[in-house]
């Protein structure tokens, strides 16, 4: 944008740019760390730590590619039902005998064909993705409980267990958090830096106005539907390792929490509006509170409470926020002189 | 193209040997004990116990875990609970022990919804300095220093069989509503009431089916409405768990079948007492759970005090319920159950 000449109006519209939800729930996961350093016992050590990123590893895991659904204008809500379905095929394939080292890439590929499933039912038949894919979360869980039944499986080889819930040493990393590390940078610089990110903003935006400039909209949500299955069968996998059971009501309720986080991280349900950063931000604020009020001996009820009312407030605010702001320019607009670069309030 | 490499990558993986279920087998289990046991150490004050059941808020869990604090109370020490809110959520549980490890308790007891799933975080619990008391519902031996068990499963299993035997005259079909497939308690019960079945006595009683109502009321219920209808001539249920019994008598209390088809199992006498006065159920059993929590909380105070270490043979004095000794695996035995029927069921209160 061509702004050389800064004048303090223009500023304050820049520093106003800078406050966005997603910079506010920054700070915010900023304060709750610090508050909880130095007022929760047990909180700051090395272990604890550790304990909290494991926990909040597979909502962080899915918010990445649903945050780019929501981005695009669509979402899913058959990922805890994939995750569950792809441990309970783990489970089931473990018993027969299999080898866990293809027992895991099959895993993957049938995330692939749950999100193939909900992409086509969505992009080839003009399906809402809520509608689809409140069908295949049940679907996906039914299918999971005729896989495995009621059935348990616990006995995954201790190296991949210790993967799923170890660190390195005594330090406050857990081995998994490479992977996710990794994806994250993947995530970030595909949906900030490349034409597929600006596409998937450019679709959630106005989906007409995007096709009209050329780009493949159908062929752009199918693909962000099947990186959705793979990542939420990966999920899975790490799911039954980090808590050493393969079930198949594993991750039940987990896209409630995926999708709380990223509505925290202040990604637009109406699409076209979001960031990576806010998403993790929101994933952690929501795990780190979690983690401190279980130190706490919060009960289990009322941490449900306290989510649930900061997700209204989070969903509120910003909306709360814009329409401030725009009353106020309103006024300002009827109210100042045409050029007065002190008409700042 | 990317699912044909996959597969490749699947197949070569398994050709070139995996880590398949049969490797994980044969590595060793050794057992959690170490140190040395000294029967006349001083009792510790001032410990904190966790008490993790399987579920919160369920009548049986309430009254072991009041039994723990009691007793906790008395030794000078502290009692905390902490638990998930569904008696399946084992991931809930996994989190729950970390919570508690992170807290650093002296100790914990705890009642494991799944014998494996527990047993990484147990370990680092252990790893931690932690004592760990399983009662209930016992893991692996090796996640865990010793198992409160509630009576010896033997006398259990074997004893609602007798009972149930009895109230039909040793004749008919019947069937078994258990708890969750996985639970292990029910399971090592299920196994033993087949064995005894075997005897030839019971030649003219045939168990059909063994139903699992996942400790869940609604799902109880419907399970034993689902038995009768499959099995007209069912003469009677075992249902070794309080959710189970309790949700059969409800469903057989107001059908045809109230006092035609008999009911047994593990019940708490403030559950049953009802459907006992009705006539629906005519003897059931269970020990107290009162004092198998009691039991739990003396046994993790006297390891954390370094009285005993785990190891069979070690003997330890629970206050004013006797000495106890450790058995094999690290096991310890409440003792042998209470049958409660119209006579002696307003004695009791939990």
């Amino acid at each position: 944008m061509p702004d050389t000449k800064t004048t303090p109006a223009a500023s304050w519209t820049r520093l106003r740019g800078a406050v966005r939800w997603d910079t506010t729930v920054g700070a915010l996961l900023l304060t709750l760390l610090i508050c909880s350093f130095s007022f929760v016992d047990n909180f700051g050590n090395a272990l604890n730590i550790s304990f909290l990123i494991g926990n909040t590893l597979p909502i962080a895991l899915i918010a990445l590619p649903m945050t780019m659904l929501v981005v695009s204008g669509e979402v899913d809500l058959s990922v805890g039902s994939t995750a569950g379905l792809s441990g309970a095929v783990m489970g089931a394939l473990w018993n027969q005998g299999m080898a866990i080292e293809s027992i895991i890439p099959l895993c993957l590929l049938l995330g692939v064909v749950c999100g193939l499933v909900n992409g086509l039912l969505v992009t080839r038949l003009g399906l809402p993705s809520l509608a689809v894919t409140i069908g295949t979360m049940a679907a996906y869980r039914g299918i999971a409980q005729i896989v495995l039944g009621s059935d348990s499986v616990t006995d995954f080889p201790t190296q991949y267990l210790d993967f799923g819930a170890g660190r390195f040493g005594d330090t406050f990393i857990p081995y998994a958090v490479i992977p996710f590390v990794i994806l994250l940078a993947i995530a970030v610089v595909v949906l900030h830096a490349t034409s597929i990110g600006r596409s998937l903003f450019a679709v959630g935006a106005s989906e007409e106005a995007a096709r009209f400039t050329g780009i493949r909209v159908k062929r752009l949500k199918l693909s962000m539907f099947v990186t959705t299955g793979a990542l939420s069968a990966l999920t899975g996998v790490f799911w039954a390792l980090h808590y050493a059971s393969a079930r198949y009501d594993n991750a039940l309720g987990l896209e409630l929490s995926v999708i709380a986080a990223v509505l925290l991280g202040g990604i637009d349900f109406d699409g076209g509006k979001g960031t990576l950063g806010g998403a993790i931000a929101g994933v952690f604020l929501l795990g780190t509170l979690q983690n401190a009020m279980s130190l706490l001996n919060v009960s289990a009820q009322s941490q449900i409470v306290v989510t649930g009312v900061l997700l209204v407030v989070s969903v509120l605010a910003p909306r709360i926020g814009r329409e401030i702001a725009r009353s106020r320019a309103r006024r300002r607009a009827s109210a100042a002189p045409p050029v007065s670069p002190t008409a700042v309030t | 193209m990317a699912i044909s490499i996959t597969a490749a990558l699947a197949l070569g993986a398994t050709a070139c040997g995996g880590t398949t279920k049969e490797d994980t087998e044969k590595e060793g289990a050794a057992a959690a004990t170490d140190g040395k046991a000294d029967p006349n150490a001083a009792i510790k004050k001032g410990l904190t116990v966790g008490f993790l059941p399987k579920q919160v808020n369920n009548p049986y869990f309430t009254s072991a875990d009041k039994g723990g604090e009691k007793a906790l109370k008395e030794l000078g020490s502290n009692y905390k609970e902490v638990g998930p809110s569904s008696g399946t959520d084992t991931s809930g549980q996994v989190s729950y022990v970390n919570t508690l490890t992170q807290q650093q308790v002296d100790a914990m007891a705890v009642s494991a919804q799944d014998p494996g799933a527990l047993c990484t975080a147990l370990k680092q619990a252990m790893k931690n300095g932690i004592k760990v008391v399983t009662y209930d519902s016992d893991t692996k031996p090796e996640c865990r220093n010793v198992f409160v068990s509630q009576a010896s499963g033997d006398a259990i299993g074997r004893t609602q069989v007798q009972l149930l035997a009895e109230q039909i005259s040793y004749k008919g079909e019947i069937a078994v509503l258990s708890a969750a497939q996985t639970a292990t308690n029910q399971n090592a019960w299920i196994d033993v009431m087949k064995d005894e079945l075997k005897d030839p006595k019971y030649k003219d009683i045939k168990l059909v089916k063994i139903a699992y109502g996942d400790d869940d009321a609604q799902k109880s219920f419907q399970q034993t409405q689902g038995l009768l209808q499959e099995y007209p001539d069912l003469k009677g249920i075992i249902s070794p768990t309080t959710v189970g019994i309790k949700a059969a008598a409800q469903y057989l209390s107001g059908s045809k079948y109230k006092g035609k088809v008999s009911l047994t199992g593990l019940g708490t006498p403030n559950d049953m007492r009802k459907y006992v006065k009705n006539g629906t159920v005519e003897e059931f059993e269970l020990w107290d759970p009162a004092k198998l929590g009691e039991l739990a909380a003396r046994t993790a105070v006297a390891l954390s005090s370094g009285q005993i270490t785990g190891k069979e043979g070690e003997t330890f004095k629970a206050g004013g319920m006797g000495e106890y000794t450790i058995g094999k695996d690290g096991v310890i035995d409440l003792g042998k159950p209470t049958v409660f029927d119209a006579k002696n069921i307003d004695q009791f209160d939990f």
